[in-house]
């Protein structure tokens, strides 16, 4: 099967869909052969040679490799024109924002092809490693704080010079979700102090893990929406959330917002008055340009700066500018759904399989998307969610079940002893005592012992059992071709090994200890 | 001298014994404790020695003198990787040496017992030869199977159970024909029973798979101890009763630690068998799991990487006694500035706490090896685990998979660090021929190869980076 790396079209687009590593795995891994528009790959920086070397085909002309494709790999959803290239009954695999391109999405049912837009692969933690949606939001989070970092006046980090004192930078991330966490990561390390907001309680420990404090604002609704991803919250909480951030704005000095809701567009958290009281210097970087942005002065596609000094950067291409690393995660997104497709040999478009269903959009003339709801509950975590375990006792129920065990058999001794002493003679009786005490002596002495010296414990109850000796010695004074005195004399010399041995190995051990 | 001071010093004996295993309960105090140990047992010896009843110095003197010489070459020349196999013999001793002095005391012409004393001697003779030749053979045959002359599978006779209860029973009918012999007539009823008890030992021993041995050798650390409490019954010496029963105790707390530690019963362990040997746990049908590995470069710029490492050694590491070279690794990421500690699960090695000692053989400090308890909670904060040797005690099935025969067994959680380095021979299942899902988890790499040699490796590609760093 033929697969083909097309140029991007878009403006500005540096990605591309494959890099020379992920080439060389199509071919040697998946069986594919690979056939590689000229130029494709210069924006970030992979020259056609680099191509050949891993293996493709390069071809100069674009209708060539669009039409002599099997399977044609992309980044951004094509052109209109573009589909007229594709092969009637070939593969598209790239970016498609179905909700927003139904002239595209009938085009390609037209043409029978079968597309797999790798937006809409769900989001389920066995298609993580497809999921594209996810490499790059991990990339636009880190590049959103060195955009930040590269336009803002101050260290992020504070410091202690010998000119004076520079305060560290407080960052707000708005949203902790896959950019979100990322951002919080990256400027974790550059040193600032990071707070984070998400309506989803669930992501307070992820954030907390990263190092940055999570904001609550008091009124308690959950915004876990449906895949994962936040839903629109009631005006009450929109106007506590809205309080919040313009007493954040006035006390940060970078603001890096991510908040996004499938299908509406990008919901306005930062607004004018809020932009209006931030200090001069100060950043925002707006990741939901696209979808028309955070906040109320966000240019898409565009840096600007405000009136009063704040800078705001509406950026929509926030991975293409790291194109190397991310033609390169996105390239292994594809090489995993092809995997999953069963590659040269084995391709099938399993509609049983829900990660393959979930991005189908067009399959054999008909427009698939959306898919049918998923038949179980999706993870939001990816705990807890394994077989059902056989329902035991719980802990309490435990215990109470130990404690009764216990007292019971300490009744049961006791009227034991007590049943001995009636018939045992007095000697008897007075040994039993040393005897019982003495076990509960050891029971407790031997509780105390670290684990770390269990063996030299070992060797050392070895010696002291080695106090048989004395049972030997009081026997060993008779004629001494008694059995007596030959058996004890045999009892002493095994005795003296192990007391001689024990000891000194123990001693042995214990010098080895040391801090 | 006279019998209050022999009992007084006694008393003292006793006292030292128990500070002894007293000081075990930390390092700073243990070769203190030690001494105390020895101190008191010099004192018992003497005490006995000067007492009415001990006349015979000269053969005291020579067997004395010959055990004693034994034992101080044995302690001097042991290699710490067979210290399980050192202990399983002295336990040997210690059963064989009451089974001995029970039948001393049976044939004793001085024992002047009449009636009810009479016969509660004869049964405490008895009870005392039946648990010194079970400690006995018992011990040779593990001692066997730590050496590896005896195959470690556990040999699982037909009716096996049957075969150790009519034992016992037999034994007892023996007890009952023996007790009351006028003129040691009992001699031969003791004899079939010690027979009995020998072979009982010995099968129980060799029922159990090596898996388990550390339970084995504990749980006839603490039956020396009973044999010796039953001797001391059987003199009536208190002396031998106190110790006997701190050596006892231990032993049992230790079955209990280890048997815990497995998450099963002691009896399971004793007289159940282990979901039968060698039954190829289930490798998953179809699914082509495929376990990512590394090559020693790569993992030498993880360790490098890494700011904090937990190296989880099992007894496989030992075994290649690769503990030195692992220590000068330890010691250049430490000065490096990397925190380093190590991580012993409870069943690691084949004795309790043999692990610690091996480390500590090679020098490593005591205050980075940690027990499970302390630090299976700091595996999410740790960057980097080293597994090395080790399998089923980092297996993550025993948590998640209830079909595992190793469900419930509290194991080491380090796949919750950021990244794991399995180091091993081959991808061949561990002990317990069960398959490991911490292989094929994302954060995990394979590092193939013989451990002392892979360790080799890493340190001198470790030491030569460290060279070129700037």
């Amino acid at each position: 099967m033929k697969i083909a790396i097309v140029r991007e079209a878009r403006q500005n687009e540096r990605r591309v869909a494959g890099t020379p590593d992920t080439v060389s795995r199509l071919i040697t891994k998946l069986g594919f052969s690979v056939t590689v528009e000229s130029g494709a790959g210069l924006g970030a920086g992979i020259t056609d040679e680099a191509y050949a070397a891993a293996g493709a085909q390069v071809v100069s002309s674009k209708a060539e490799a669009w039409s002599g494709a099997d399977i044609v790999l992309k980044v951004n959803q094509p052109e209109l024109a573009e589909v007229e290239l594709l092969r009637p009954g070939s593969t598209l695999m790239s970016f498609i924002w179905p909700a927003k391109n139904p002239e595209l999405l009938e085009l390609l049912r037209a043409k029978n092809v079968t597309t797999l837009a790798m937006d809409m692969v769900p989001r389920i933690s066995r298609a993580q490693k497809l999921d594209a949606l996810s490499s790059m939001a991990n990339i636009a989070g880190y590049r959103a704080v060195i955009e930040a970092a590269g336009c803002f006046g101050r260290f992020f980090t504070g410091q202690m010079t010998a000119a004076g004192k520079v305060p560290p930078a407080k960052v707000l991330v708005i949203g902790a979700g896959v950019a979100g966490l990322a951002a919080i990561g990256a400027a974790s390390s550059l040193g600032a102090i990071v707070r984070s907001f998400d309506t989803r309680p669930a992501v307070k420990d992820q954030v907390k893990s990263m190092g940055a404090e999570f904001l609550e604002i008091s009124i308690e609704e959950d915004g876990t929406g449906v895949g994962g991803y936040a839903k629109e919250m009631s005006p009450a909480f929109i106007a506590a959330e809205m309080a919040l951030f313009k007493e954040q704005a006035r006390e940060v000095d970078i603001i890096i917002t991510t908040a996004l809701i499938p299908g509406r567009p990008a919901p306005k958290l930062i607004l004018k008055e809020a932009i209006d009281v931030m200090k001069p210097g100060s950043v925002i970087v707006d990741l939901a340009a696209e979808a028309g942005g955070n906040s109320d002065l966000t240019v898409p596609g565009q840096s600007i700066v405000t009136e009063n000094g704040v800078t705001i950067i509406g950026y929509t291409d926030l991975p293409s500018r790291m194109a190397p690393t991310s033609s390169q995660l996105y390239g292994m997104n594809l090489v995993h759904f092809l995997s999953d497709l069963g590659g040269a040999t084995k391709w099938n478009v399993n509609l049983e399989d829900e990660v393959i269903r979930g991005a189908l959009v067009t399959h054999e003339g008909a427009i698939t998307w959306p898919p049918p709801p998923a038949q179980h509950p999706v993870e939001v975590k990816k705990t807890d969610a394994g077989p059902a375990l056989p329902v035991g006792p719980t802990p309490e129920e435990k215990a109470k079940a130990a404690a009764r065990r216990s007292t019971l058999a300490l009744l049961a001794g006791a009227v034991a002893l007590l049943g001995l002493g009636a018939v045992a003679p007095p000697a008897f009786v007075a040994h039993l005592t040393v005897f019982v005490l003495a076990c509960f002596v050891g029971f407790q002495v031997v509780w105390n012992v670290t684990a770390a010296l269990h063996t030299p414990l070992m060797s050392v109850t070895n010696a002291i059992s080695g106090i048989i000796i004395i049972g030997g010695m009081l026997q060993v004074s008779g004629p001494l071709e008694s059995p007596v005195t030959i058996l004890a004399a045999i009892a002493i010399l095994f005795a003296t090994i192990n007391i001689a041995g024990g000891f000194l190995v123990t001693q042995r051990m214990l010098k080895m200890f040391s801090k | 001298m006279p019998a209050t001071i022999t009992t007084i010093a006694y008393l003292l004996s006793g006292i030292l014994f128990i500070l002894s295993l007293g000081g075990l309960s930390r390092q700073e105090t243990a070769r203190r404790g030690n001494t105390y140990g020895m101190l008191g047992m010099a004192i018992a010896i003497l005490v006995t020695a000067l007492s009415p009843e001990v006349t015979g110095y000269g053969v005291l003197a020579v067997v004395i003198g010959i055990g004693a010489v034994i034992g101080a070459i044995l302690a001097a020349r042991v290699e710490m990787t067979s210290m399980p196999e050192l202990v399983a013999i002295l336990h040997s001793f210690v059963g064989l040496a009451a089974v001995l002095v029970g039948y001393a005391s049976y044939l004793d012409p001085n024992n002047a017992l009449t009636g009810a004393e009479h016969t509660i001697h004869e049964v405490e003779v008895f009870v005392g030869v039946f648990i010194g030749a079970v400690t006995f053979t018992g011990s040779v045959v593990a001692f066997g199977k730590l050496r590896g002359m005896i195959g470690s599978k556990a040999l699982a006779l037909p009716g096996r159970n049957l075969w150790n209860i009519g034992m016992i029973l037999v034994s007892a009918y023996f007890g009952y024909e023996f007790v009351g012999q006028p003129d040691h007539g009992g001699l031969l009823s003791l004899g079939i029973m010690t027979a009995i008890a020998s072979i009982f030992g010995v099968l129980m021993v060799m029922a159990i798979g090596g898996a388990d041995m550390p339970v084995v050798v504990s749980m006839l650390n603490s039956y020396s101890g009973w044999a010796a409490s039953a001797a001391g019954f059987m003199l009536s010496n208190d002396l031998l009763i106190i110790t006997g029963a701190l050596v006892g105790s231990s032993g049992a707390i230790l079955s209990y630690i280890m048997c815990a530690a497995m998450n099963r019963s002691f009896f399971n362990v004793i007289f159940g068998s282990f979901g039968q040997t060698a039954k190829a746990g289930p490798a998953a049908a179809g699914e082509q799991r495929e376990a990512t590995s590394v090559t020693i470069p790569e993992a030498v710029q993880l360790l490098r990487e890494a700011s904090s490492i937990i190296i989880v050694p099992g007894y496989g590491m030992a075994v290649a006694q690769a503990q030195y070279p692992l220590y000068e690794i330890v010691k250049t990421l430490r000065e490096k500035g990397t925190e380093v500690r190590f991580a012993i699960h409870p069943v690691a090695g084949r004795l309790p706490g043999h692990m610690n000692v091996l480390l500590a053989e090679a020098k490593v400090p005591y205050d980075i090896v940690l027990e499970m308890e302390e630090i299976n909670h700091d595996f999410p904060e740790t960057d980097l685990v080293l597994v090395i040797g080790a399998n089923d005690i980092v297996n993550p099935a025993a948590l998640e998979d209830p079909s595992s025969p190793i469900y419930g067994m509290p194991v080491l959680e380090c796949w919750k660090a950021k990244q794991t380095i399995v180091m091993k021979r081959s991808m061949g299942s561990g002990y317990a021929g069960i398959d490991n899902p911490l292989f094929y988890k994302e954060n995990n790499s394979m590092l193939f190869g013989d451990a002392k040699k892979v360790v080799d490796a890493i340190l001198a590609e470790l030491k030569s980076g460290a060279a070129h760093a700037a």
